[in-house]
Formats: structure tokens, C-alpha cells, sequence
């Protein structure tokens, strides 16, 4: 079970409260998590990673375990403390005016 | 009992604004869809109840929301607007070819005649329609397809396709309107496409009579007449009464011809509106004195409306999608402002008072009259 925490616009759109728990099928990795996010709540395509490239939109962020993982390949591993559910994955919005 | 269903798109959220007949007492529900920009929205011409709504952000992109219930509640619908084939190039502001990037829905235009069709007019330009209910979207690539879209270039507030007009009378004929492009007809359901800019004159292009290129602000039809069109141009105000194929200015007695919107009295097909603003680049009204112009001849005359809206340290814009009428009678006319305001006159323009003076700065402001 993978623990997921949304910045809280994507929350409202996808009409959840706190975090979002996740069953992901084989290893986890930032692909494989945000194919089982989209696949639950459709509405978020688009809104993290671009509908076709699967590219993160430039002001989102992943973190996890006090590390920005945002540059590191969709599809290698997560932190085996995300993989076990101990630690959340958090979808973050970059800090901007606005 | 008739009434009015004001909806207002600005820069953190949507409003609705609800009124009887008379539109002297308001009921205002939102923000919906709070912190992110709405750049439009509007109902369907076929069921007053099926509105759409361009929710989009920079962080987290474009949001098209739906509602079946006149606004009560929404539901997500489909965001994905992918270039139909080979994306392509326009020009950029330094004159270099850019790749067509989608940024934002800029407008949505329902079908007259069935709620689930609906069109979207998009930045980067280009024009696309879903016709199930904005689940899915096709890019009409002869738009985009045409042969002058790779010298086409942003405007200031980007390369949007802003406007979207649909001919009652001609259903197959859509005109479209683009900045910095200019306006583009089809008759053949958006197949085909042409430039129809002949008699435009823009100072600040290389060629000023270009077939395109000109930096069109905002235009507008009588759906009773819709041959005759009318243009906010960045500067000067133009008619044309032959659906686009040549246009004569009537900015007249106006105390600047630049501006935003324009826009048509409900049963009055020459009664037109258009807000002066000030220019280049101040971008407020003259004088700080925020005046709706009217012209009861088509253009040419023009009287200043006054009565109600500041006359004095007055420096709000009035964007290009953010004034409407209503079809009661007397004619109601609406407009938003970037301060936030947004105004109504339920006598064609006579007298005005706020409904609303403290919301984020407006975007768009579109209009329902309820049975």
C-alpha cells in the first residue's frame, strides 16, 4: 500500500481528504504510482504529468523521505520506506506568488 | 417567473450571480473552484442548466468542469487537448518560429441547438470541439491547418483563440477571432478556413492592411442579423456587413478607439457597446472616468453611459470576455472589471449599479436569461 499526499487543489478536484492510499501492482515507481493515482481518480490526468508525454508539469514536485525525487527516472524505484507505506509520496506545488 | 443567471469567470474562481426580472436584488453563490483562474463560462443556448467552465492554473493546467443543475454542482470532465498530426511552428514575439504549445482554454462556446457539443477556443490558437459533453476533444485542424498559421504571433496576453461566434442562420458557418491573428470564417462546420480581414488597418505590423497578422480584441453578432459583425479591434472599432468580407471603421466621436469587449443590445441590432480604454499600454479609462459607450446607429455616434459608474480615480480594465446582455426587456447589459466589480444596467445601459464590487479581478462575464 503506497500513501500518497495531494497539494490541496488536486485534493478538492479529485474530492478527497487527506492522504490517498494506493494498492500499485509490482515495483513501485513514480510511474507505476501515478498510473494507480489516475487510474482512481481520472480527473487528476493532466494535472501532474502531461496527458501524453507522461513529462511532470514544471511546477509540481515529488518528495519523499525528506528528498526531492523529481528528477529521478519515472521509472526507477521509490524509497523502499514509500514502497512499505511507512513514508508518503507527496505530490507538492511549488511555492510561488500568485 | 423569469430571471438572470450572471456568470463570472476571474482570476481565483467562479460566481454566479442570480437575479429575478427586475435584476435589483442579487444572490451571489462561490467562489467555485477557488485560487484557480476561469478564464470562462458559459450555458448552453439548448438546456439553461448544462454549463461549462475553463478552470486552468500554472501549476496544474487545464480543468474542464461541467455542471447539468445551473451551476450548483460541477463535475470534472475531459482536459486532454492534443494538436490534431504534426504540431508545428508559429512565430514567436521576436519573430522566430515556436512550436504550438497548449496552455489554456480561453473560451467555450456550447452549441446552439445540443447541450453536449461544445467548443473551446484554445492558447496556443486552435480551435476544438467535443460533442459528448466535454469528455473528449478534437482539434478542427483546418484552422490551425491554414496556410498563413505559421506567421501567426502571440498578442500580449498570448496567442489565444478568444472568440467563437455560431451563425443561427448558417449552421455550418463559425467565425472565429485570434490575437494576433485576426478573424477566420468557415463555412463548412470548421473544415475549412479563411482570413476575413479585409479593410483592417493595424499601425503596428510590418504590412498594416496584412490578411493577417492584425490583433483583433473582441467580436460580436445579433443573432437576428448575422451578416452584420462588429469588432473591438486593439485599436478602432469596425463593422462589417457582409459576414466578414470587408469591414469599415465606426469608431467615431469615441475618445479612444482602443479597448476590449464589444457587444450587441438583445433586440436592438444596431445598439452597440464597447468600453474606451486607454492606450498604449495603460490599459485603464480615460480620465479615470469608466464609461460604457453606445452607439444606437450601428457605430459612428456614440453617447457616453455614465450613470452609476465612477466618474473620477477610476483605473480598472474591462477585458475582452467580460461583458454580456441579457434578453429581458428592457435590454440588461453586464461587465466586469479587473478591480473586481461587476456592473449592471437593467435599462440598456442608462444607469448602472454594482451587484458585486470586491471579487477577484474578472475575467469573463457571460449571461443566461432563465424561462
Amino acid at each position: 500500500m503506497i500513501r500518497v499526499v495531494l497539494p490541496a487543489h488536486l485534493r478538492t478536484l479529485a474530492r478527497v481528504e487527506g492522504e490517498v492510499k494506493l494498492d500499485v501492482e509490482g515495483q513501485a515507481t513514480q510511474r507505476s504510482v501515478l498510473d494507480a493515482l489516475e487510474a482512481r481518480y481520472p480527473m487528476l490526468r493532466g494535472t501532474i504529468r502531461d496527458h501524453v508525454t507522461h513529462q511532470r508539469r514544471a511546477f509540481v514536485r515529488f518528495f519523499a523521505c525528506e528528498q526531492d525525487l523529481s528528477h529521478e527516472p519515472s521509472d526507477g524505484p521509490l524509497p523502499d520506506a514509500v514502497a512499505s507505506g511507512a513514508e508518503p509520496f507527496l505530490v507538492v506545488g511549488a511555492m510561488a506568488g500568485g | 417567473m423569469s430571471g438572470v443567471r450572471v456568470l463570472v469567470g476571474t482570476r481565483k474562481g467562479a460566481f454566479v450571480l442570480t437575479s429575478d426580472a427586475k435584476r435589483h436584488r442579487w444572490d451571489v453563490s462561490g467562489p467555485h473552484f477557488g485560487g484557480w483562474e476561469i478564464y470562462h463560462l458559459k450555458a448552453s443556448p439548448a438546456d439553461p442548466n448544462r454549463l461549462y467552465a475553463s478552470q486552468s492554473s500554472g501549476w496544474f493546467g487545464q480543468v474542464i468542469q461541467r455542471s447539468s443543475d445551473g451551476g450548483k454542482t460541477w463535475e470534472p470532465v475531459g482536459n486532454k487537448f492534443v494538436y490534431d498530426g504534426v504540431t508545428g511552428t508559429h512565430l514567436w514575439y521576436d519573430g522566430t518560429p515556436h512550436p504550438w504549445e497548449f496552455a489554456r482554454v480561453w473560451h467555450l462556446e456550447p452549441s446552439l441547438t445540443d447541450p453536449d457539443t461544445v467548443y473551446a477556443g484554445v492558447e496556443d490558437a486552435a480551435l476544438f470541439r467535443s460533442s459528448d459533453g466535454g469528455q473528449t476533444w478534437q482539434e478542427l485542424p483546418g484552422l490551425r491547418g491554414h496556410a498563413s498559421a505559421s506567421f501567426w504571433q502571440p498578442g500580449a496576453g498570448g496567442m489565444c483563440l478568444h472568440t467563437i461566434l455560431l451563425d443561427p442562420s448558417h449552421p455550418e458557418r463559425i467565425f472565429v477571432a485570434i490575437s494576433a491573428a485576426g478573424v477566420f470564417r468557415s463555412d463548412d462546420a470548421g473544415k475549412t478556413w479563411r482570413p476575413i480581414n479585409r479593410g483592417l488597418q493595424s499601425e503596428g505590423i510590418p504590412d498594416p492592411k496584412a490578411e493577417v497578422g492584425h490583433c483583433v480584441h473582441r467580436i460580436a453578432m445579433h443573432p437576428s442579423r448575422p451578416g452584420v459583425l462588429f469588432m473591438q479591434k486593439h485599436w478602432d472599432v469596425m463593422r462589417s456587413g457582409d459576414a466578414g468580407e470587408s469591414w469599415q471603421e465606426v469608431s467615431g466621436n469615441l475618445p479612444t478607439d482602443f479597448g476590449f469587449p464589444i457587444d450587441v443590445h438583445a433586440h436592438e441590432p444596431d445598439t452597440i457597446y464597447v468600453v474606451p480604454i486607454k492606450s498604449d499600454s495603460e490599459h485603464y479609462p480615460p480620465e479615470g472616468k469608466l464609461r460604457v459607450y453606445r452607439s444606437r446607429t450601428g457605430g459612428h455616434e456614440w453617447e457616453a453611459l455614465t450613470k452609476g459608474l465612477p466618474q473620477r480615480d477610476c483605473y480598472v480594465n474591462v477585458l475582452r470576455d467580460a461583458m454580456a446582455v441579457d434578453s429581458l426587456d428592457p435590454c440588461g447589459v453586464y461587465f466586469g472589471t479587473t478591480g473586481g466589480q461587476v456592473y449592471a444596467s437593467a435599462d440598456a445601459g442608462d444607469s448602472w449599479a454594482p451587484i458585486v464590487r470586491d471579487l477577484p479581478s474578472v475575467v469573463s462575464v457571460e449571461v443566461h436569461t432563465l424561462p
